[in-house]
């Protein structure tokens, strides 16, 4: 059971409160953690990563295309430096697939002049034009109708929940707690310090830091009366092709945006399908992360057009994001230096590429405005992480996993005892799949759903049957 | 497949390895041993073998293999212990990982990694429901969408329930197991929706969900799924166009059968890229002459009784071949049939070897996307080798005689393939 739903909060004063556990809560979770303050992170849902960062197209961006000079582009290419710095070190994967920018049009072809200087201007300077037949060479699968593009050789694949839940275990495991189920309702700042009101009791807190996604001007209104900015949730739809269609490609394949769309991206996964998404459809809603029919047969239809032999692959799995997009272009990072209060909005579709860059953007202006340089842990402990990635080693190529669970996606009676006993286990059933890759695969629980309902069995907060068996 | 693990460890020797312990695994492990073949080895992924049936708490089962009218776990139990008393070796909780070429093949157990070297493979992996992801149905994804099969191993493996009134998508024969099982733990399904204008179930099934008084809606469509953590509601249009809502806490997707060939699609065998199983003539040969497939992963589905006796005709030719009684001949002379056709789902064997064992297929087997009343012709290089009246419908078996299709092979030097078309009857 997840003990950090029912355990009362802390008292004393709290160094750091962090509202949200999406990829970008988990990464300033770390750094607070490892520069030596005292964390407490609140997430409403019922376990981490259960908005924003749910759902993405799992890329590590150079930032090549971000607005040159902007706060987006320089925390992408912090964040990017970063994990290629950490990755090892905190047992994450990588996938050095690099990318390629791609114009199927003559329009399209005009516009890939002015990416590439984009690109320099970023500082992105290993980019390598192609022509046709370079691209036709590189990855035969592709539709031969493409006109030209440029590779970019540091664009990468990685896991991304599992690099968002190694950065806040990193944080437990050094002293920050994790309160999930537990909403932020209400706060007052008495010029000291904040009291804050959350579901679950009160916290006294020093500084205020709001990761909190698609609730960001919500928790903004909440605490500070206002918000510099208005969340406008935006929908991505992806379609995932079965494990053998993953060898259909070998880059990244990015489209040339146009001024109404960055456009549909086909790309491996590191846990080895094939992923074509995302769509861009602005809504109201900040939960409702529907798919539908229409929507994913125009993927197909578009994966197929830019790779023919897609048409032969089973589609295995469907699923949607929700992008915090706001009214402005730029990453909405504000520090009220008064009240203690730091707000972390419209962190977009790059959060997962960007958090590890915005943490330390964020840490540097607590540093700058209230001298929070505290001593940094001499030997932050790190913690076992989840290795899901099919281009590694996984559990079940090693003795004594005792068994297969889920047959797709080889996942091992071992590794998901672990998890449930783990020190962040999961919650719910999307929790597991996160975590373990169970139910992920192609048969979607076809197999395995009987004996997971049976291990879970009281231990997670949304069973997965009615009548549990003691 | 891994080559370092072939020089780490000694491989395992048998005389036929066998992926899957359903009831074509059982079946043809069975009559392997009968027929003499010495060590028979089949690898299943579960803690106990016996397949699909082992969960389909419900008649009929065991007609034609026993001549009683068994319960899925029942047959399964039989099978199980007809291939013991056989001799068959059967390893549990044993997943295949790799297949390779010359019948060897890696596996994963709590024993560790392993590899095995036989002298013929037989895959056997059955089938299995197409997900929610595979329809595109839309809508929310809470907790409690399951296929009949996961609902069927909850009830009747760990007695289980993980709704109380779901909505059954789908009308197949399995769609009613799918009610059968719900009723086992007093699940009330509140509605069935079917997107085709029929029930699908054969004709003598189709009263059994308005027996059991659940509202059928047929032809409906925009099927949606509401509820954010668990369902709540199913939305769909009716009909008429009119938009419906049934509040449920559960979700059903059950039938669309596909073959359940991931192994085999990381593989070196070619795949019917069509119907989604490997491409087989009718020796149930694969492309790799020391592989042979059988039951449903050839074809969905069959009843168990089909691929229980599919299975036996498999282990003949098998035996005659281990057994020097049956040579494959020259494998580069086949005639692949094609379906010119997009009204035809399935055509298996989906080529011709000009040899004949006794024991090989007498049928081609066919199945439909929608419903059609015509005739299936035969054509190779505008001759017409055989025509036969068609009125068929999806799910349900059609069978087209080889014979014509073999005299042709035999007596012509062309290898041309065989076109398959249909002709529409005029209303």
């Amino acid at each position: 059971m997840s003990k950090d739903i029912r355990q009362p909060l802390e008292s004393g004063i709290i160094d750091v409160v962090i509202i949200g556990a999406g990829v970008v809560g988990c990464a300033m979770a770390r750094r607070m953690t490892l520069d030596g303050a005292r964390v407490v992170v609140l997430e409403k849902a019922l376990d981490v990563l259960d908005g924003a960062s749910k759902a993405n197209s799992a890329i590590l961006h150079t930032g090549f295309d971000a607005p040159p000079g902007s706060l987006e582009q320089r925390c992408i290419a912090d964040g990017y430096r970063q994990y290629l710095e950490e990755h090892r070190a905190l047992g994450l994967p990588l996938l050095e697939s690099g990318a390629m920018v791609l114009a199927w049009t003559d329009e399209q072809q005009q516009a890939l002049s002015g990416l590439q200087a984009k690109a320099l201007q970023n500082g992105v300077d290993n980019i390598q034009p192609l022509e046709a037949p370079d691209i036709a060479r590189a990855e035969p699968a592709l539709a031969s109708h493409v006109k030209g593009g440029f590779r970019i050789p540091g664009e990468f694949l990685i896991d991304p929940w599992s690099s968002a839940h190694s950065y806040l275990m990193q944080a437990m495991a050094n002293g920050a707690t994790l309160h999930r189920g537990t909403e932020l309702v209400d706060g007052h700042f008495d010029g000291q310090s904040w009291q804050l009101q959350t579901s679950r009791g009160m916290l006294v807190a020093n500084q205020v830091i709001s990761a909190a996604g698609l609730y960001g001007d919500v928790v903004d209104q909440r605490l500070h009366a206002g918000s510099r900015f208005r969340i406008l949730p935006r929908k991505g739809q992806f379609v995932v092709f079965e494990k053998a269609a993953s060898r259909l490609l070998d880059h990244i394949i990015l489209p040339v945006p146009s001024s109404s769309t960055k456009g549909i991206v086909i790309c491996r996964t590191i846990f080895g399908n094939l992923l074509v998404g995302p769509t861009a459809e602005e809504q109201q809603s900040r939960d409702n992360a529907s798919t539908d029919r229409q929507t994913l047969q125009a993927l197909q239809d578009k994966g197929i057009e830019l790779i023919p032999a897609l048409a032969q692959c089973e589609v295995t799995a469907t699923y949607a994001g929700l992008r915090p997009a706001t009214e402005h272009a730029d990453y909405q990072i504000h520090h009220d230096v008064e009240r203690h209060y730091t707000s972390i909005g419209g962190i977009r579709s790059t959060g997962l590429s960007a958090a590890l860059g915005i943490a330390t953007h964020v840490a540097g202006l607590l540093q700058q405005h209230h001298g929070m340089t505290r001593q940094a842990l001499p030997e932050p402990r790190i913690p076992d992480v989840d290795r899901l990635s099919s281009y590694h080693p996984r559990d079940w190529q090693s003795a004594g996993h005792q068994g297969i669970v889920c047959h797709c996606e080889l996942v091992t009676r071992r590794e998901i005892q672990a998890v449930l006993d783990g020190v962040m286990p999961p919650a719910t059933l999307q929790g597991l799949k996160r975590r373990t890759r169970v139910c992920m695969g192609q048969c979607q629980g076809f197999h395995c759903s009987a004996e997971l309902a049976a291990m879970t069995a009281g231990r997670l907060e949304i069973p997965m049957t009615l009548d549990e068996r003691s | 497949m891994n080559q370092d693990s072939n020089d780490t460890a000694a491989a395992r020797p048998c005389d036929v390895a066998i992926v899957g312990g359903g009831t074509a695994g059982l079946s043809l492990a069975c009559r392997l041993r009968e027929l003499g073949i010495e060590d028979v080895v089949i690898l299943e992924r579960e803690s106990q073998a016996g397949g699909v049936p082992r969960h389909c708490g419900h008649y009929p089962f065991g007609l034609r293999e026993y001549r009683r009218l068994l319960k899925g776990p029942a047959y399964a139990e039989r099978l199980r212990e007809s291939a013991r008393q056989a001799g068959v070796r059967i390893l549990t909780g044993t997943s295949v990982t790799a297949l390779g070429q010359n019948a060897c093949l890696d596996t994963t157990s709590t024993a560790g990694s392993e590899r095995w070297q036989a002298r013929r493979l037989a895959l056997c992996t059955g089938t299995r429901e197409g997900t929610r992801a595979q329809r595109f149905i839309s809508g929310q994804r809470p907790l409690g969408v399951l296929p009949t099969g996961a609902l069927q191993s909850l009830v009747y493996l760990e007695n289980l329930a993980p709704f109380r009134r779901p909505v059954i998508i789908g009308t197949e024969l399995v769609s009613l197991s799918a009610i059968m099982t719900c009723r086992h733990l007093g699940m009330q399904p509140v509605a069935m929706l079917e997107e085709s204008p029929t029930l699908r179930a054969p004709a003598v099934m189709r009263a059994y969900p308005l027996l059991k008084r659940i509202p059928l809606h047929l032809a409906v469509s925009d099927i949606r799924i509401l509820g954010s953590q668990r369902v709540e509601a199913v939305q769909f249009r009716d009909s008429s166009g009119q938009q419906k809502t049934v509040e449920a806490d559960g979700v059903i997707v059950s039938g669309d059968f596909r073959p359940d060939s991931a192994l085999l699609r990381g593989s070196h065998l070619q795949m019917d890229a069509h119907a989604g199983g490997p491409l087989v003539d009718q020796h149930y040969r694969s492309s790799d002459p020391n592989c042979y497939c059988t039951g449903n992963l050839l074809r969905p589905v069959e009843t168990s009784g089909w691929c229980w006796q599919e299975a036996r005709q498999t282990a003949a030719i098998i035996a005659d071949e281990l057994q020097g009684r049956h040579h494959p001949g020259d494998s580069e002379r086949s005639i692949r049939l094609i379906p010119d056709t997009s009204w035809l789902k399935l055509v298996m064997p989906q080529r011709l070897s000009p040899e004949q064992n006794a024991n090989a297929m007498q049928h081609l087997q066919l199945r439909l996307h929608r419903p059609v009343r015509g005739h299936l012709v035969f054509r190779s290089e505008g001759h017409t080798l055989h025509r036969q009246r068609l009125h068929g419908r999806p799910e349900q078996r059609i069978l087209a005689p080889l014979k014509p299709l073999m005299d042709h092979v035999r007596n012509s030097e062309s290898d041309s393939p065989i076109h398959i078309s249909v002709e529409l009857s005029v209303a």
